[in-house]
C-alpha cells in the first residue's frame, strides 16, 4: 500500500523542491519584514502588515491570479524576468516555488515576529553599553535568543509550501513533472476513476508532513519563551 | 580622571537640564523617581539623545551639540548597571563575565576576570545560567560585568533597588569595594537616603528635571 510509484514520487520530489526552494528564498525577506514589524513605528506599518498577511485570508486562487498578472509571460515583472535575465517563471517549478513562498509569508514572518519582540531591548542596550556595536548586539543577543521562532517559522513556511495548491494551480497550472506538486497530483488523481489509491496515499504522507511541522514548530516557539525569559 | 556633563532633553512637557562634574569616587544623582536621573545617565551613556549639551572626559569629547559630536554608546566605555542585572539568559556567567571584556581594546583593560570574580564573590558561580541564581547573585554577576569591559566612568541606576533588604547588605559592601578599588568615577542613582549617606562623597539632588543643591 505504501509503495509510492513513479509518478508520485515525482510529485513528491517535486513539492520538496518547491517548498525548500520557497522557503529559503522567503526567509532573508520575511526575517527583514519581521523585524521591521517588530521593532520600528512609521506610518503606514498597517498597509506593509495587511500586505504581509493577505494571503492568509485572500482567496487562494486570487493570489495565483495576481501573481499571473504580474509575473505572467505578459505581466510586467514576468517580462521584466525575461527581457533582463532570460528568466520564465510562468507555468514553471520556479513560478511554483514563487506562489508557494508567497502563501507561506504570513506563517514565517508571524512566528518570527512574534519571536522577535520576545526579545527584550534592555539587553541589547546593556551589550551596546559594553562595547558591541549595533551588529554585534544583533548577532550575539536578538539574534541567537530569536532563532528558535525564526526556525518555527521557516518549518512552517515549508509545511505550506509543501502542499500549497490554489495559488499555484492558478499561476503555473498542472503540468507533471513540472509544476505537478504533490496536493496537485492528489487532486487530479482524484479526477480519475482509478486514482483513489495513490491520492489516499499521497494525502495521508501530506498529514504526516504537516503535523510534524505544527509540533515541531509549537516545540521551538516554546524554545523562545524559555529562552528569552529575562532574569 | 573626571567627568563634565552638561545636558538637556525634553521629554514631552518635561525639561530636564543638569551641568555638573563627577570625580573618581562615588557621586550620588539624588531626587524622588520621576525627577530625570535615569534620563540623564542614559543620555551619558549614549542611549538617549539630549536636545542641546555637552559630555567629556579628560579632555575627550563624548558629545557635543555644537560640534555635532555624538560618540556611540558602544565607543564611549561608559559603564551602566541597571536596576535589573540584564543578564544575556542564552549565557553562561563566564560569558556574560566576558562579553564586554573581550570587546574592551586590551590596552584599555584594567581589571582581570581573576581579580573581579573574587572581588565580587562570584567564582564559584562562573559555570551556572544567569535564571539559576538569586537576585543578589545576578546583581554582583551584571557589576562584574560592567567593570570587566573597563569603563572610565561608572553608571549606577538604582543597583539595589530591585532586591529585598538581606540582598541589600548583601551587594552592598561589594559596591564599597569597587569605589575604593577603582580610580574611576561612579554616578549612583537612588532615591534611598541610606544608600546616599553609606556610600556618596558628593551628592547632587535633582527635582523635576533641574539641580536643586550640589
Amino acid at each position: 500500500m505504501f509503495e509510492l510509484t513513479p509518478a508520485e514520487w515525482q510529485a513528491v520530489q517535486l513539492s520538496l523542491k518547491v517548498g525548500l526552494w520557497a522557503t529559503v528564498l522567503s526567509l532573508p525577506p520575511g526575517f527583514l519584514l519581521a523585524y521591521v514589524l517588530a521593532r520600528f513605528q512609521f506610518p503606514l506599518k498597517s498597509l506593509l502588515n495587511g500586505l504581509v498577511y493577505m494571503p492568509l485570508v485572500l482567496p487562494p486562487v486570487v493570489t495565483g491570479m495576481i501573481l499571473l498578472l504580474l509575473f505572467g509571460t505578459r505581466g510586467p515583472i514576468g517580462q521584466f524576468l525575461e527581457n533582463v535575465f532570460g528568466i520564465t517563471i510562468a507555468f514553471k517549478w520556479t513560478g511554483a516555488a514563487l506562489a508557494a513562498a508567497i502563501m507561506g509569508l504570513p506563517l514565517m514572518v508571524r512566528a518570527m515576529r512574534l519571536s522577535i519582540e520576545a526579545v527584550d531591548r534592555r539587553l541589547e542596550l546593556a551589550a551596546r553599553t559594553l562595547g558591541a556595536s549595533w551588529w554585534r548586539a544583533f548577532f550575539t543577543i536578538t539574534l541567537p535568543l530569536s532563532l528558535p521562532g525564526i526556525i518555527a517559522g521557516a518549518i512552517l513556511s515549508f509545511a505550506k509550501s509543501f502542499g500549497e495548491f490554489g495559488a499555484t494551480i492558478t499561476f503555473v497550472s498542472n503540468i507533471p513533472g513540472e509544476t505537478q506538486t504533490l496536493p496537485i497530483a492528489i487532486y487530479s488523481f482524484l479526477q480519475s476513476p482509478t486514482g483513489d489509491g495513490p491520492a489516499i496515499r499521497l494525502a495521508i504522507l501530506s498529514v504526516v508532513v504537516s503535523m510534524l511541522a505544527i509540533v515541531g514548530s509549537e516545540w521551538l516557539e516554546r524554545r523562545v519563551t524559555d529562552r528569552v525569559r529575562t532574569v | 580622571m573626571s567627568f563634565d556633563i552638561d545636558v538637556e532633553a525634553r521629554r514631552g512637557a518635561f525639561h530636564i537640564a543638569a551641568a555638573f562634574q563627577a570625580a573618581p569616587g562615588i557621586t550620588a544623582l539624588f531626587g524622588p523617581s520621576g525627577a530625570g536621573k535615569t534620563s540623564i545617565l542614559n543620555m551619558i551613556a549614549g542611549v538617549m539623545k539630549p536636545a542641546r549639551g555637552r559630555i567629556a572626559v579628560d579632555g575627550q569629547v563624548l558629545f557635543d551639540s555644537a560640534a555635532r559630536i555624538d560618540v556611540k554608546p558602544e565607543r564611549r566605555r561608559v559603564g551602566y548597571i541597571f536596576q535589573d542585572a540584564r543578564l544575556f539568559p542564552h549565557m553562561s556567567v563566564e560569558n556574560n563575565l566576558l562579553y564586554g571584556f573581550k570587546l574592551a581594546p586590551p590596552e584599555g583593560r584594567y581589571a582581570s576576570p581573576e581579580h573581579v570574580t573574587a572581588l565580587l564573590g562570584i567564582s564559584h558561580l562562573l559555570a551556572r545560567r544567569p535564571a539559576s541564581l538569586s537576585g543578589g547573585e545576578q546583581q554582583r554577576v551584571a557589576i562584574g560585568r560592567v567593570i570587566l569591559a573597563s569603563p572610565r566612568l561608572l553608571l549606577m541606576d538604582e543597583p539595589l533597588a530591585s532586591l529585598d533588604d538581606a540582598r541589600k547588605q548583601e551587594v552592598l559592601p561589594y559596591i564599597e569595594r569597587l569605589r575604593d578599588d577603582l580610580k574611576i568615577p561612579i554616578l549612583y542613582v537612588t532615591h534611598a537616603r541610606a544608600e546616599v549617606d553609606r556610600l556618596a562623597a558628593i551628592v547632587i539632588t535633582l527635582e523635576n528635571g533641574k539641580i536643586k543643591a550640589a
